[in-house]
């Protein structure tokens, strides 16, 4: 697969800019995730009140597709309860990326959900 | 040297294929010469007592021939593997029946992990103790640490004669020397030196080596153990099964002599015809006249990477034509990721040295690696992308 529709301007601006970069000075959960094969690491801190995601941010570094995942992953648990983030499936994140990710770079969008998975662990 | 036409995959195509560290691609008369033994030679070798079994043994044995004269060894101090992991896990399971009292192993912290964790798994289930040689500042083994570390106690140093990651070329004759002085084994993998050094284990007193054959223009599944024939003698079977026996009765087994004795069950035939021809390509070529070749590419490329503003470049600047580099803070993925839009196949990541990359501090490297049939423009493509991808990343 070509990667030129990987690397659209809306992913790319995502990995330039990502959402929700940086930490809590308040917060209930953190959590995190590496690839050793590819060294990236996600860092996931939530602040949760009355059971919902009230704020939610992530540090780390990786590729354009792991960063850019963390953001929109990250975009779409707030405001939702802990069970409800858990759900999120590997299917949910493809589809929020919007643009195909070619098999050998799979691994990369899913770090942030493994991220995501080992935050809402902590709480159990 | 332009020799694209001679390999089918890349002849006409605007594919520049830089991963060849990974596997090369083959000649057409490789791939022409497996073909021919399917078509007309195919049949079993030694146990049949007809024509076509005697052809295909002869062809067979021939090929054990071309490569042992390759590395000017004795033909039955070939034997035929899967590759070099297998050849590595053929010795380090079967060589420890002549450690005697010795416990002690070494290697580098430059090997790929076929070097590295059949002997770090046999130190593990044996209470040895593995030595791990570091890298200096120069992408080289410490020899010194090497003449320090070792002793009357060290039973074996394996080492690789070129770095996957690096493409350092290492001073196998002064491993050897060292090695030999205090009646250490030494094994050589020369998976990455192979299609670009000559090599002759005897000039080198070198007791084992081991390659694959579709590193260096053979195909895919068939590898070598070279071993001294008074080691192969001693050391006893990996596999035990047909052909790898001298007699058989329900109560015991005699083993035929090396190298049979390590080759049980029926053998990759083809795939030793096909390395065999893939050596007589290079023979033809002239593995001086190639070595010049990428030395020449290799010193276009650096001089043309070493432009990139920022580029950081883990290799020595005289190497067997591998360069490992990064562009900070742009992942290694993702340069491989938008070359592959510009048509530039490479390798990005730990490339099976994670101890290696460790030492580095890096998760992974970009990596280039040449081949005969690389072009300036293979290079000039690569330098293109990589500028694309600064314009896309940065």
């Amino acid at each position: 697969m070509s990667s030129k529709e990987m690397y659209r301007e809306y992913l790319l601006d995502l990995y330039k800019f990502p959402h929700n970069f940086g930490t809590l000075q308040k917060f209930t959960h953190e959590g995190h995730h590496s690839n050793n094969s590819c060294g990236d690491m996600l860092f996931f801190q939530f602040y949760v009140k009355d059971n919902k995601i009230e704020n939610v941010m992530f540090t780390g570094s990786g590729c354009v597709i792991s960063i850019a995942s963390a953001s929109l992953l990250t975009d779409a648990i707030k405001g939702k309860t802990l069970e409800e983030a858990d759900k999120i499936s590997a299917d949910d994140i493809l589809s929020m990326l919007t643009v195909p990710i070619s098999p050998a770079r799979i691994k990369c969008a899913l770090i942030s959900l493994d991220a995501l998975k080992s935050t809402v662990e902590k709480s159990k | 040297m332009n020799l694209k036409n001679d390999f089918p995959l890349i002849s006409g195509s605007n594919l520049s294929y830089l991963d060849n560290a990974a596997t090369t691609q083959k000649p057409a008369r490789v791939i022409d010469s497996m073909n021919k033994f399917y078509l007309i030679n195919n049949a079993n070798t030694h146990s049949g007592l007809y024509d076509l079994s005697e052809a295909a043994t002869k062809l067979y044995e021939e090929s054990r021939e071309a490569i042992a004269e390759f590395i000017n060894a004795d033909s039955d101090e070939i034997v035929f593997t899967r590759g070099a992991t297998e050849s590595i896990n053929v010795i380090s399971r079967t060589l420890p029946a002549l450690f005697g009292d010795k416990t002690h192993i070494i290697v580098s912290e430059m090997e790929h992990h076929s070097n590295f964790v059949p002997w770090q798994q046999l130190a593990k289930n044996n209470n040895y103790i593995l030595n791990v040689i570091k890298m200096n500042s120069k992408f080289e083994i410490d020899y010194e640490e090497l003449e320090r570390g070792i002793s009357k106690n060290t039973a074996v140093v394996a080492i690789s004669h070129v770095s996957n990651a690096l493409g350092t070329i290492h001073d196998i004759k002064r491993i050897i020397d060292i090695a030999h002085k205090h009646n250490a084994f030494v094994l050589i993998d020369a998976s990455q030196s192979i299609p670009h050094i000559p090599i002759d284990v005897k000039k080198l007193d070198c007791d084992f080596l081991v390659f694959s054959g579709h590193k260096m223009y053979g195909p895919l599944g068939i590898g070598v153990l070279y071993g001294k024939k008074e080691f192969l003698d001693k050391m006893p079977p990996f596999l035990y099964g047909g052909d790898m026996i001298e007699s058989v009765t329900v109560e015991r087994t005699t083993f035929a002599k090396y190298p049979k004795k390590f080759e049980a069950g029926t053998q990759n035939i083809a795939g030793a015809v096909g390395l065999a021809e893939a050596v007589r390509y290079i023979k033809d070529k002239t593995l001086e006249a190639i070595a010049e070749h990428e030395a020449n590419l290799l010193k276009y490329t650096l001089n043309k990477l070493s432009k990139i503003p920022g580029i950081v470049i883990y290799s020595p600047k005289h190497n067997a034509g591998i360069i490992s580099f990064n562009i900070p803070p742009i992942h290694p993925h993702d340069l491989a990721s938008i070359l592959n839009d510009y048509n530039v196949a490479i390798r990005a990541g730990h490339h099976c040295c994670m101890p290696l990359m460790n030492k580095l501090s890096l998760p992974g490297t970009v990596r280039i690696s040449l081949a005969c049939y690389n072009t300036y423009e293979d290079i000039d493509a690569l330098i293109n992308g990589l500028n694309k991808a600064l314009e896309i990343l940065k």
